[in-house]
């Protein structure tokens, strides 16, 4: 009988593995410390959260604060809709300057990514604040930080579906003395067209969760409800809101879902 | 001017033993000045000339010292292994990579010397067969075909052919007429067969009436029946044109029933440039050992 070799079921890690696993590890920990992870008031708060879902529920329903909230949440929509198909259409441009190999020269490649890490790198809740400064209290602040948040995240993503689109086409209109542009517009994004509507339609759920708390700065929407809910200590309203914002972020996702699978699947 | 059709080449009929030898004897005297050769056949315009061609990747040397000439009118046939640079030339003739070593000089333009605006004129007298026919698939057959004239036309009118204007999709039909698809105009791409792809492909290479078409192994991704419907669609339709044809091929049957000549890479090296008449399938099987 012949001897049969067993790789074995585990790889011992080197000794540089090993470190990197310890150095993780105590990484974890020290955030945890850091995050002031306390297990006594993880015990402790169940009583507290009970007593807070004791004074929510039932959450108000009176006709006159659904409909205030209702047309709140409408106007958030608004913000949301709008902000992000601003954002998504500036996005094609920047992402163009910001794909390697397409129509830019790779320091213009380096210098508009660098610009959109830094986008992307500030908070929208602050990019609210900066409109709230710039143009005053009110939803058009919070459409333009809802725009700018969008660039930085639909900017980078356009880019990279437009690097990873097969080159062939490109390669074959280029070969026919078709301009840089042209091949851009007639190859690369027609073919990163199905990347772009997913990224699009991700842009406009993380823009609908983002409006709906962009009202605590004051930058419109129903996040202003949300905050005079808990400061007026008015937690079935808070609650309204609460279940209202759950309802349409979740019915928004799944629109976008099904969009997504209608307008990609279609694709072979 | 060279006349690549009028090589000094040695007899065949004597022994074959060895490849080496066989190569050897079939190789045409490279850049031979036309007067050489002007008894058996008329002078035609060199449409391209390649001279020292070298290209390496990463250290790995593709090829070198390749040289040769190809007249208005001809069909040559580039054929070797797998990563012999077969597609890598072909890319360097057009100018797509730059060649490390050496000249290539195409309708009378050095590319190693165009401008990019010079490049492009250039480009917009040839056309492209890939293997895997490079259409751009959420988009009509029609505006697939109607890029194909955006070398000479550039601009926004030619990105679709919605916008085009009468005569370039007059010309589009033209050439999904020729290629017998005029009723599959406004299908998608990604809705085509294999063999209709390719067909759209050559319809796209030919509408813009191209002096010197290139193909890289165009019915590679075909059945060999649509493989052969492909290549005799090609070439009525190049020949009809008076087209200059380069094109790659691992058919052996299709390298000598449509080339006039036969280029054969091995070992880094042009180690094959005959006549097809002057060749069998057999012999040009060895430069696959």
């Amino acid at each position: 009988m012949t001897e049969t070799f067993f790789p074995n079921r585990m790889e011992r890690p080197s000794a540089v593995a090993f470190l990197g696993y310890a150095f993780a590890i105590v990484i974890i920990l020290w955030s945890f410390a850091g995050a002031g992870f306390s297990v006594e008031k993880v015990i402790s708060s169940p009583p507290r959260f009970a007593d807070f879902i004791d004074r929510a529920f039932p959450p108000n329903l009176e006709p006159k604060v659904l409909a205030r909230l209702g047309w709140k949440m409408v106007e958030t929509l608004q913000i949301a809709l709008a902000g992000a198909v601003i954002g998504v259409i500036v996005s094609i441009p920047i992402a163009l300057l910001a794909a390697r190999g397409l129509i830019a020269a790779p320091w213009v490649n380096q210098t508009v990514r660098t610009a959109l890490g830094f986008i992307r790198a500030v908070p929208d809740i602050a990019w609210a604040l900066v409109f709230v400064v710039a143009v005053g209290l009110g939803p058009f602040a919070g459409m333009l930080a809802i725009a700018v948040d969008t660039v930085g995240f639909c900017g980078r993503f356009f880019a990279d579906d437009m690097e990873a689109v097969e080159k062939g086409p490109a390669e074959s209109l280029t070969a026919t003395g078709a301009r840089g542009l042209d091949v851009v517009a007639c190859a690369t994004i027609p073919a990163a067209s199905p990347a772009f509507i997913s990224t699009s339609l991700f842009a406009l759920e993380k823009a609908v969760r983002s409006s709906t708390i962009l009202g605590l700065v004051g930058a419109g929407g129903i996040g202003i409800e949300l905050k005079v809910g808990f400061d007026l200590f008015d937690y079935p309203t808070a609650m309204s809101v609460i279940l209202m914002i759950a309802v349409v972020v979740i019915g928004i996702e799944h629109m976008s879902g099904w969009a997504r699978t209608k307008i990609i699947g279609e694709q072979r | 001017m060279y006349a690549p059709c009028t090589p000094t080449l040695v007899s065949l009929s004597s022994t074959t033993s060895s490849v080496t030898d066989l190569l050897n004897k079939t190789r045409f005297a490279q850049a031979q000045p036309a007067q050489a050769g002007a008894q058996f056949a008329p002078v035609l315009p060199v449409d391209i000339r390649a001279e020292g061609l070298a290209k390496s990747f990463g250290g790995h040397q593709i090829f070198s010292d390749v040289s040769f000439g190809m007249s208005r009118g001809e069909a040559v046939a580039i054929v070797g292994s797998n990563g012999t640079g077969k597609s890598t030339l072909l890319r360097c003739l057009m100018g797509l990579i730059p060649a490390d070593a050496g000249h290539v000089t195409m309708l009378g333009t050095d590319i190693g010397a165009a401008s990019p605006s010079d490049m492009r004129k250039l480009r917009s007298q040839i056309g492209l067969v890939s293997q895997k026919h490079n259409l751009v698939p959420r988009l009509s057959v029609l505006s697939n075909v109607v890029h194909g004239l955006l070398g000479q036309n550039p601009g926004v009118r030619h990105w679709t052919q919605s916008f085009a204007p009468a005569a370039s999709r007059e010309a589009a039909m033209a050439a999904l007429q020729k290629v017998g698809l005029v009723h599959l105009a406004q299908r998608r791409a990604d809705r085509l067969s294999g063999g209709q792809s390719q067909r759209v492909a050559i319809a796209r290479a030919l509408v813009g009436k191209p002096k010197v078409l290139f193909a890289d192994e165009p019915t590679a991704s075909l059945d060999p029946a649509a493989g052969d419907d492909v290549m005799a669609l090609f070439f009525s339709l190049a020949r009809e044109e008076g087209v200059t044809v380069v094109f790659i091929s691992h058919d052996m049957s299709h390298a000598l029933s449509y080339g006039d000549r036969v280029l054969g890479l091995a070992g880094g090296r042009l180690q094959m440039d005959a006549r097809a008449s002057s060749l069998t399938e057999h012999e040009l099987r060895d430069l696959y050992d």
